[in-house]
């Protein structure tokens, strides 16, 4: 479980954060729901220090994180598994490098068991046979899907992932989507999830919590988010939609021309004449 | 610039703390040490062979009175280019060159967020990504510099006998006569110092980058010149010390 208490951020005089406190639960997907520079990525980084916020407090598992000895910090961060918003691959390395990485530094696994482990993750990203490849050599759907990897290869206790399925065509993100519910479940771990997505709100969102300009207007489930007065949230949810509507609505339209467009073809050459 | 400068110390001092472990850091140097040596061998070498050879033209140019030996010519090349030249001209040089590369890859490192996802899992990204440039550094520059002494002492040789400014033998002579051997430890002392500098300096630049790829240039950039100039300040303050 990790809390958060009253985390407030400025960068330069600008307010990111303004005093968003929460729980986040074990075994459950704890998602930031957001729009475009509200501060989600802040947020992530507060939590897991790599931005120091100006007040407020985060604990993981009842211990105090924010600003607790550099030993102790350590300790909690080798627990951590973390995919970054632009994948944050380590470009010198290959694919196999990257997410044997956290294994070689952070665990005491023989050579032959981490290449098994880095095998069976690239497998459940589906990327299997990718090992040899650089990062510049991926697009950047892949480069996400690497990332995942790497967070994952270890067995964290934390999971935290920076809009995992941005990028992504939507049968990939709904595959990564169920693939960080299945290791949530599975290992019993604390894992939160930023994103702008609706359908990983409905598929996979245990707990919701919803920033508008860097503060929290709204938490809960995501049976429950449907039913909000909160105006701000329900236009988001009616923005995203919309957008999903349209795009059935495009996709429909394109299936009608081309049947329109094979009836056509198949009278023109049930008419042609023989010879 | 005070400001810079105990920001400077500052992230000296966290290469030290807690760092990862010795065998880590140990493989990291000589992957770092092998990239610097190749990557620079050809330039130090072209550089140094045209800086021994440009040293004895001159210096016989302006060798014109009978009573002076042409020996002098060999020898005044050798403690031109020991003193000096190999161990100051191959670091400015480096400065560009190694300066610049470790500048640019931790800048690139810094925005990509490649050295946060180092940090977030629990690794001292100072310890992990610098100080194995570092060590690097120190162990390669003195050999680079070695072979700059003995590629423009023989610069200086091809070029002394292809113009028949001085013979063969007048040359060897020069360049055996009057050695002194704490010339060479000073020259090497100083290309570690150099060393030091340069891979500091530039990694602090590096490290510090934030924004996109044109603070990465700039970044490149400053780490370059600001090496350069702490590398003639060294170049003096040695001289002034050590000999
Ligand atoms: N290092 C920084 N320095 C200055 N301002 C920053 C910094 N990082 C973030 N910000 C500002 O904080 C605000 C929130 O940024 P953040 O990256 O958290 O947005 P986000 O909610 O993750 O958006 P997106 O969905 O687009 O990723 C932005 O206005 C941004 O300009
Ligand atoms: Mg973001």
């Amino acid at each position: 479980m990790i809390e958060i208490h009253n985390i407030h951020k400025s960068f330069g005089g600008k307010k990111v954060l303004d005093g968003i406190s929460g729980v986040f639960e074990t075994g459950k997907i704890n998602l930031l729901l957001g729009a475009s520079g509200t501060g989600k990525s802040v947020l992530l980084k507060c939590i897991v220090g790599l931005i120091k916020p100006d007040l407020g407090s985060v604990t993981f598992d009842g211990t105090y994180f924010t600003n607790n000895k550099l030993d102790i910090r350590q300790e909690i961060r080798r627990k951590i598994g973390m995919l970054f918003q632009g994948s944050a691959l380590f470009d010198s390395m290959t694919v196999e490098e990257n997410v044997d990485f956290p294994l070689k530094m952070l665990t005491n696994m023989s050579r032959k068991e981490r290449i098994e482990r880095v095998n069976f993750c690239l497998k459940r990203v589906g990327l299997e046979g990718a090992n040899r490849k650089m990062p510049s050599e991926l697009s950047g759907g892949m480069k996400k899907r690497v990332g995942i990897a790497r967070a994952i290869a270890p067995n964290c206790t934390y999971l935290f992932c920076d809009e995992p399925n941005s990028g992504l065509d939507p049968q990939t993100a709904l595959k990564i989507d169920e693939l960080i519910k299945e290791i949530t479940e599975e290992y019993n771990i604390t894992t939160i999830i930023v994103t702008h997505d609706m359908n990983s709100v409905i598929e996979i969102g245990d707990k919701i919590m919803f920033l508008f300009e860097g503060k929290k207007l709204w938490e809960g489930t995501k049976d429950e988010i449907m039913d909000t007065d909160i105006k701000e949230l329900n236009d988001f949810i009616f923005a995203n939609r919309l957008m999903r509507d349209a795009k059935r609505i495009e996709e429909e339209d394109r299936e009608e021309e081309q049947e329109r467009e094979a009836e056509e073809h198949a009278r023109l050459e049930k008419n042609k004449p023989a010879g | 610039m005070l400001q810079h400068f105990g920001k400077y110390l500052l992230f000296m001092s966290s290469l030290f703390v807690r760092g990862e472990s010795p065998r880590i850091i140990f493989n990291r140097t000589i992957d770092e040490a092998i990239l610097i040596g190749i990557n620079s061998i050809f330039i130090v070498a072209i550089v140094s062979t045209f800086i021994g050879a440009v040293t004895c033209v001159q210096v016989s140019y302006n060798l014109t009175s009978a009573l002076i030996p042409r020996s002098t010519i060999g020898f005044m090349v050798r403690e031109m280019t020991i003193l000096e030249l190999a161990p100051t001209i191959t670091s400015i040089v480096l400065a560009g060159k190694v300066g610049s590369n470790i500048a640019g890859g931790l800048g690139t490192m810094q925005i990509t967020e490649q050295v946060d996802a180092l940090e977030v899992m629990g690794i001292n990204s100072t310890s992990y990504l610098v100080l194995p440039k570092v060590m690097a550094a120190v162990l390669v520059f003195p050999m680079l510099v070695v072979l700059a002494m003995f590629l423009s002492i023989a610069g200086g040789y091809v070029a002394g006998t292809l113009t028949g400014e001085i013979t063969a033998q007048e040359y060897i002579t020069g360049i055996r006569s009057d050695f002194i051997p704490y010339n060479i430890t000073f020259a090497l002392i100083k290309s570690i110092v150099f060393a030091f500098l340069i891979s500091t300096i530039s990694s602090f630049r590096g490290y510090y980058t934030s924004g996109g790829a044109l603070e990465v240039g700039a970044a490149s950039t400053t780490a370059v010149t600001n090496s350069v100039i702490a590398v003639l300040i060294a170049d003096y303050v040695c001289a002034e010390v050590l000999l």
